[in-house]
């Protein structure tokens, strides 16, 4: 699971506020044209088909069935351990994120620019990349611990990148305020500052618990039955599919629920400033004697989270002999990826066009529909929509049962969010007033669409795509069950490998993951303004 | 001819008032129309319903004879033969000048594309500036560009929506008076949107006044100064003076004097007497109608603003005064009023 957030490049209406539409003109109001709309609805349909179909199975061997999967006692351990994994990494996440966040952006840091960069590093590593650098480094950590630690360190960036940005929005004006009402700089902290951080630390711990709920790499490799694993085992080890369904359901619902929470406080972090003008920066705030210490902090947190797995790597990397790994499998392997997550990419950015011009330029019940139907795959674990997936090709498409366009279709009901996101974003840096001037220049909607809506928002797009692309690389759980028979990418060899102790044999993979999800990521920092 | 004509047209978003109200008007082929009105009244809606980009709830838009929209008729936006040049111009940023002004230019072959482009060009006062992208021009010459590209097609009518209010002030003067000359070589009907009173007496053959959904008053510029309908209307389009005062047949006497009135008001007996600030002239206190005393100064360089308190009327006048200034408050001043003024019932 990825944060779409993080995927979508700044929504922010970059043109001057004159040039900005009054409320009555900002999108179009007329019905989308239906060469947007068929579309559209097809890919919106495809995107929601999967949770539905998972509801069909189910409750196909009827509610009685269902009912005693979910209530079986096993099931209310899976659930417990997952909760309890949940908790304790947020509590982590929300504990690393937000000190680190006030001492890059608050404080008088040594060095707070490079900090900055260096913690938000860890997104670029998949969790099972960590997992597998803990274990082959300390087999015994399997089990919580290991897991715990893993998805921490894999997943605080999500509660440091918004509380961050957080600090650098708000109004120093506030807590000059506070100052001269007599309050000191910890009583001001507490009372103003905190507060004002409080929707961006809830929203990012929701979705580092997303992130958690969904995970199946890491909590797999650390041999950790969570719900995830627990789907996974429950259909690898019976005939009757039922119980994994029913299992998946369960799960759906409770990362739905997470994630509307997380759009509630989306919707309520909107802390403006008061007054216009442009926000002055806080002045930092000197450390003093506590500087060593938050020094510290920040090497620690970088060095387990970056440091470590990376020499982990390279330590295995160097021990394995040729003999662990053979060089032309892995450049089959990597071909492999390449070539499908490529295919995810083009299908999946192709879907979300249609989609995300609506979503930006129309609104009224159809566009938001289509756009909640198109983020229904935020809210779905990977192992849930392949799964759906595989009953749906079983029963209704025999011959595309783990074929790649199957697998090409998961990611793209994965993935639909990210590629939705930047198109949505990007479309809506191309002001709608040049659709008006295109029409008035006799162009009919397609017309528009093609000379001036797609060329305008096409760095976005191909940035979207790019990142769709990254995100692809990395999939685990519907590649592992949606392969061809024989086929390997990078993500279910690298896992095989773990799963089998074979760490020197893993450690290519992972180089060869991280190395190839490292150029994209880059360029796409590189071209963000 | 190019008429644009719009009749009884009512645009509603939702439940409620709707935003136009039974809405007409009338330019007539080759003038170049404002229409005029304080933000939220509708200007850019009507402007929208006439471009096809909005259907209108009832009413009919036809221009050049041509009915565009109507009882069961909506013609798309790219079959009217309508430009529009939006604010800060628009151009498409991904193409160049001349690509951006050849957009429309569908019929054409290549070579009669490149004629008509620098004939454009040349219109605008702008030849060489076809390969320039639309970010290596400045303010003004995107505006012209963008006017270049809406008259490219030769469309009947040409829809500019605030065009200017981007523009700094120094600018926008220059900029205006070249639209205008444009537009009038050009043929086309023009129909400018503005929230600006000055912009629009200056530059408009024709000001409409927008309010509540319908046109308060289309007129000429001279005649929508000094003989609004209403005192709105006065107010919203320059500053007012309105005092009590009886009619005498065509004259009206007031506390500040006597006045002779711009139309007689059928069976009117008292009422309010609008002036203009500019039509009240200072002179020495014993060679005036009326006489006060100065209350208040406001600068402004070109002239002056005195505001007076007279005997006999509850609120102070203002008095625009050129030149040199010598008053100050406190001062003693006379008052005599020049010109001709209309008269208003007291209800309006």
């Amino acid at each position: 699971m990825t944060a779409p957030e993080r995927s979508a490049p700044a929504r922010r209406d970059p043109r001057p506020v004159s040039a900005q539409a009054p409320a009555g003109r900002a999108r179009a109001t007329g019905r989308p044209s239906s060469i947007l709309i068929v579309p559209a609805v097809l890919a919106a349909a495809l995107a929601v088909l999967p949770l539905g179909y998972l509801g069909v199975r189910a409750l196909e061997r009827g509610p009685a069935f269902a009912r005693d999967v979910v209530a079986d006692s096993r099931t209310g351990e899976l659930l417990l351990r997952s909760f309890g994994l949940t908790a304790v990494v947020v509590t982590a996440c929300l504990l690393i994120g937000v000190s680190l966040a006030w001492l890059t952006v608050r404080t008088a840091l040594p060095g707070a620019r490079a900090w900055s960069v260096l913690v938000t590093l860890p997104l670029a590593v998949p969790s099972y990349v960590t997992a597998f650098a803990w274990l082959s480094a300390a087999p015994s950590l399997a089990g919580f611990a290991g897991s715990a630690i893993a998805l921490t360190l894999a997943s605080f960036p999500y509660v440091y990148l918004p509380v961050a940005a957080a600090l650098r929005g708000t109004d120093p004006g506030h807590e000059e305020a506070a100052r001269s009402l007599g309050h000191g700089p910890f009583g001001t902290f507490l009372r103003v500052t905190l507060p004002q951080l409080r929707p961006a630390a809830a929203g990012g711990g929701l979705l580092v618990a997303l992130y958690v709920l969904s995970d199946f790499g890491a909590v797999s490799l650390m041999r950790y039955d969570t719900f995830t694993r627990g789907i996974y085992t429950s259909y690898r080890a019976s005939f009757d599919r039922t119980p994994a369904a029913a299992l998946s359901a369960v799960l759906v619902l409770m990362t739905v629920l997470l994630v509307a929470a997380e759009t509630r406080t989306r919707g309520r972090a909107d802390y403006a400033r008061t007054g216009t003008g442009t926000a002055r920066r806080a002045v930092p705030a000197t450390l003093g004697r506590l500087r060593p210490l938050a020094l510290g902090w920040c090497g620690m947190i970088v060095a387990v989270a970056v440091g470590f797995p990376l020499a982990t790597l390279g330590y295995w990397l160097a021990v394995g002999s040729s003999a662990a790994w053979d060089p032309a499998t892995l450049a089959g392997t990597t071909l492999t990826t390449l070539g499908v997550a490529a295919g995810g990419a083009a299908l999946t950015t192709l879907l979300a066009l249609p989609i995300g011009v609506i979503a930006a330029r129309h609104r009224g019940r159809l566009a938001h529909l289509l756009e909640q139907a198109a983020y229904a795959g935020h809210a779905v674990p990977g192992i849930t929509v392949a799964l759906a997936l595989v009953f749906l090709a079983v029963r209704y498409a025999r011959p595309l049962y783990q074929e790649t366009p199957l697998l090409l279709c998961a990611y793209a009901v994965l993935f639909l969010p990210v590629a939705v996101a930047a198109t949505r974003a990007a479309v809506l840096q191309a002001p709608p007033v040049l659709d008006d001037v295109a029409r008035s220049l006799g162009r009919g909607p397609f017309g528009v669409l093609r000379e001036v809506t797609v060329p305008l928002a096409a760095p976005g797009i191909a940035a979207g795509a790019a990142l769709t692309f990254v995100v692809c690389m990395k999939e685990l759980p519907a590649t592992l069950l949606l392969r061809p028979t024989g086929m390997d990418t990078l993500a279910t060899r690298l896992w095989t490998e773990t799963g089998t102790g074979s760490f020197a044999a893993a450690a290519p993979y992972a180089a060869a993951l991280i190395l190839l999800a490292a150029v994209p990521s880059y360029l796409l920092g590189r071209h963000r303004p | 001819m190019n008429d644009l004509q719009v009749t009884g047209v009512v645009k509603a978003y939702g439940p409620g008032k709707p935003v136009l109200d039974g809405l007409d008007l009338t330019v007539p082929g080759g003038g170049l129309a404002a229409v005029l009105g304080p933000s939220g009244c509708g200007k850019t809606t009507l402007l929208r319903v006439i471009a096809g980009f909005l259907e209108a709830d009832a009413g009919t838009v036809t221009v050049a004879g041509r009915l565009l929209g109507g009882p069961g008729v909506h013609l798309p936006p790219e079959r009217r033969r309508i430009g529009i040049v939006p604010q800060e111009g628009a151009l498409f940023p991904h193409l160049s000048v001349a690509r951006n002004i050849a957009f429309g230019l569908r019929d054409l072959d290549r070579a009669g594309k490149r004629a008509r482009v620098a004939e454009m060009l040349d219109l605008v006062g702008l030849p060489g500036y076809a390969d320039r992208m639309p970010h290596e021009l400045s303010g003004g010459q995107q505006q012209r560009v963008a006017l270049a590209r809406a008259l490219a097609p030769q469309p009947h009518l040409v829809l500019l929506d605030e065009p200017f209010s981007a523009l700094d002030s120094a600018l926008r003067g220059a900029v205006r008076a070249e639209v205008r000359a444009v537009l009038r070589e050009s043929g086309a009907t023009g129909l400018l949107v503005t929230h600006d009173q000055q912009e629009a007496l200056s530059i408009a053959d024709l000001v409409a006044v927008l309010r509540d959904g319908r046109v308060a008053q289309c007129a000429t510029p001279q005649d929508l100064y000094h003989r609004p309908v209403d005192p709105w209307l006065a107010s919203f389009v320059g500053d007012a003076v309105l005092v009590p005062g009886t009619v005498d047949r065509d004259t009206a006497s007031t506390a500040l004097g006597r006045i002779a009135l711009a139309t007689a008001p059928e069976g009117l007996r008292d009422g309010l007497v609008l002036l203009r600030p500019e039509q009240l002239r200072l002179t020495e206190p014993d060679d005036a109608d009326a006489e006060g005393v100065v209350t208040d100064v406001c600068f402004y360089g070109h002239d002056a603003m005195i505001t007076v308190a007279v005997e006999g009327l509850d609120q102070a006048v203002d008095i625009r005064t050129p030149g040199p200034l010598r008053q100050e408050p406190g001062h003693r001043v006379g008052i005599r009023l020049t010109g001709e003024a209309t008269v208003h019932p007291h209800t309006a």
